[in-house]
């Protein structure tokens, strides 16, 4: 279970202190699949990477189980049980998808185990398994291998930063089953996804509104979704952010 | 195996992978001196007649052979200028393994500079791997410059990977190569500087035959105080193709110049070069750290796997 208390986070933009994150206090439950949506600008992200430890809150504190977290490096975050999917995945020189799956483990894998983390991101293993991570691959199979190490870190909580940024259609269709089968598989953990496609809202426990910095709305999927249907916290999902169809190969 | 101690049987594995005597041809000069030399059906390894080197000969349509000629040096002091001529037959198809480890504890320079020509027959390929490795705790500086000139015939293929990771202070590389008609050279180095060490790698490739191709890539770090150059100059003097990049790293208070150059002489060279130096990017190493890597073992990764 991951706590946030006040959370205020401010950045000094040309000489004025601007509150991007504004006392937002919020709980993320273990056993749920919790969607944070909003307007673009309205601190999703901000608050995805001051749970990551990528940021530091200006005020306020994170408790992960109950410990305070607050203060700790992201690599202890990361020990101590949070995972977290990039919203554009970071290419990798000389690094292979083996390397980096391996990495996300922490243990010395085969590479069959490594392989079903990439069968379950719907990619053909054999065809990726030794690949480097660097500009040959698409943006929407980058996404897929990012997704891939989150889910082979095995974390407490995993956080997704807008899963669905820039990468096509087939790919999102094919992203929203490994979240259902991620959400059917999220024994004692839990998901936080960041974004506003109507698709993934529909696969929440709860959803969580931001605006302005503010949390606006907050409850279960089904007191929530209804009114914010049409607006741009919950997209259908051929309005937006899609890019051409890309090839990634699947099995 | 060889009348070799442990410290030369350490710089073998270092440079050569070598953890027995190889298998084929083969001749191990250490200390300025064979330790050992066997030659095959298919491949003679002679002295040449002056004593500094070795001519090597590869009979035509010689297949899945290799050659291995390491140099190990353990003695402070040592300064060797040594001459390594390779012929290889047509259509023979062959790897070749060189590279030189010097342990240095004393306090004088020790200096390994090997000359290796190879004269490459119609539809030969040949594979060539060399590594340099420095150690030792002494104040005399590790020093290698070696010299390659590679002469293609047509239709003939070359991969070349040159690799220096660690220990060596000084260095001073220049490749020549001509390729005649559909010769095709690869060339793959590998850098690492740290310290306050110094490499320095010149290439000319002449592109004499149409349809001939070379393709250098060098991708380096430079740490520390350590000083790097590149120096790529690509001619195509036929309908050719030419690629040369240089990919790097810098850290610390390295410094790296990199000076890629191109001229074509044909209206039908396709000649490309590219540079890039920079520090590890910051979202590569914030990624590695969602994973559990401390900073320190981020970089580690990323710089093993840019020089893998």
């Amino acid at each position: 279970m991951l706590e946030l208390k006040n959370i205020t986070f401010q950045v000094n933009d040309e000489g004025s202190d601007k509150e991007i994150i504004r006392d937002i206090s919020l709980t993320i439950p273990d056993d749920k699949l919790v969607v944070i949506t909003g307007p673009n600008g309205g601190g999703k992200s901000t608050l995805a990477r001051l749970i990551a430890g990528i940021e530091k809150p200006t005020s306020g504190q994170i408790l992960l189980d109950g410990e305070d977290i607050t203060n700790l490096s992201i690599t202890d975050r990361a020990k101590k049980g949070i995972g977290f999917a990039f919203q554009q995945p970071v290419r990798f020189k000389g690094i292979q998808v083996f390397d980096l799956i391996k990495l996300a483990t922490g243990t010395n894998l085969s590479v069959g185990e490594a392989c079903q983390f990439l069968s379950a991101v719907g990619l053909c293993a054999r065809d990726y398994i030794d690949r480097e991570v660097n500009s040959s691959l698409s943006g929407g199979e980058l996404k897929r291998i990012e997704i891939a190490t989150v889910l082979a870190k095995a974390s407490r909580l995993s956080v997704f930063d807008e899963p669905e940024a820039g990468i096509d259609l087939w790919s999102f269709q094919n992203l929203i089953e490994v979240f259902q089968n991620m959400r059917e598989q999220i024994h004692d953990s839990s998901i936080l996804i960041i974004s506003h496609q109507e698709r993934i809202l529909n696969i929440a426990d709860e959803i969580v509104v931001l605006k302005d910095g503010k949390l606006e709305k907050q409850g279960s999927r089904e007191e929530i979704l209804p009114s914010l249907m049409g607006t741009a916290s919950a997209v259908p999902e051929c309005r937006k952010n899609f890019v051409a169809k890309e090839d990634a190969q699947e099995c | 195996m060889l009348e070799m101690d442990e410290i030369q049987k350490r710089l073998l594995r270092e440079v050569a992978d070598l953890h027995k005597v190889p298998e084929g041809a083969y001749n191990i000069r250490a200390n300025g001196e064979s330790a050992g030399r066997v030659s095959t059906e298919n491949i003679e390894i002679e002295p040449r007649e002056s004593g500094d080197g070795l001519t090597i000969r590869i009979k035509p349509n010689t297949k899945n052979e290799s050659v291995h000629i390491p140099v190990v040096m353990t003695k402070s002091g040592i300064k060797e200028l040594v001459y390594n001529d390779f012929y290889v037959g047509e259509n023979a198809d062959v790897t070749i393994v060189a590279g030189c480890g010097i342990d240095n504890c004393g306090s004088q320079d020790s200096e390994h500079d090997g000359i290796h020509r190879f004269f490459i027959g119609k539809g030969a390929n040949i594979r060539y791997v060399e590594k340099h490795y420095g150690s030792g705790s002494g104040s005399g500086k590790r020093i290698l410059n070696p010299g390659t000139e590679v002469y293609m015939e047509a239709d003939s293929s070359m991969e070349m990977e040159m690799v220096q990771i660690k220990g060596v202070d000084d260095t001073n590389r220049t490749t020549k190569a001509e390729l005649a008609e559909n010769a095709k050279l690869v060339i793959r180095e590998r850098l690492m500087t740290h310290g306050d060490q110094n490499a320095l790698s010149f290439y000319d490739v002449q592109l004499n035959g149409e349809g001939s191709s070379a393709d250098l890539v060098s991708r380096s770090v430079a740490r520390d105080n350590s000083y790097q150059k590149f120096d790529a100059t690509l001619t195509g003097n036929a309908a050719c193709s030419g690629h040369t990049e240089c990919d790097a790293i810098i850290m610390d208070k390295g410094t790296i110049l990199a000076v890629p150059a191109l001229e074509a002489n044909d209206v039908d060279a396709a000649l490309v070069h590219e540079a890039a130096i920079g520090k590890i990017a910051g979202d590569q190493i914030i990624k590695l750290m969602t994973l559990g890597l401390t900073e320190a073992e981020a970089e580690e990764q990323i710089i093993n796997g840019f020089l893998k």
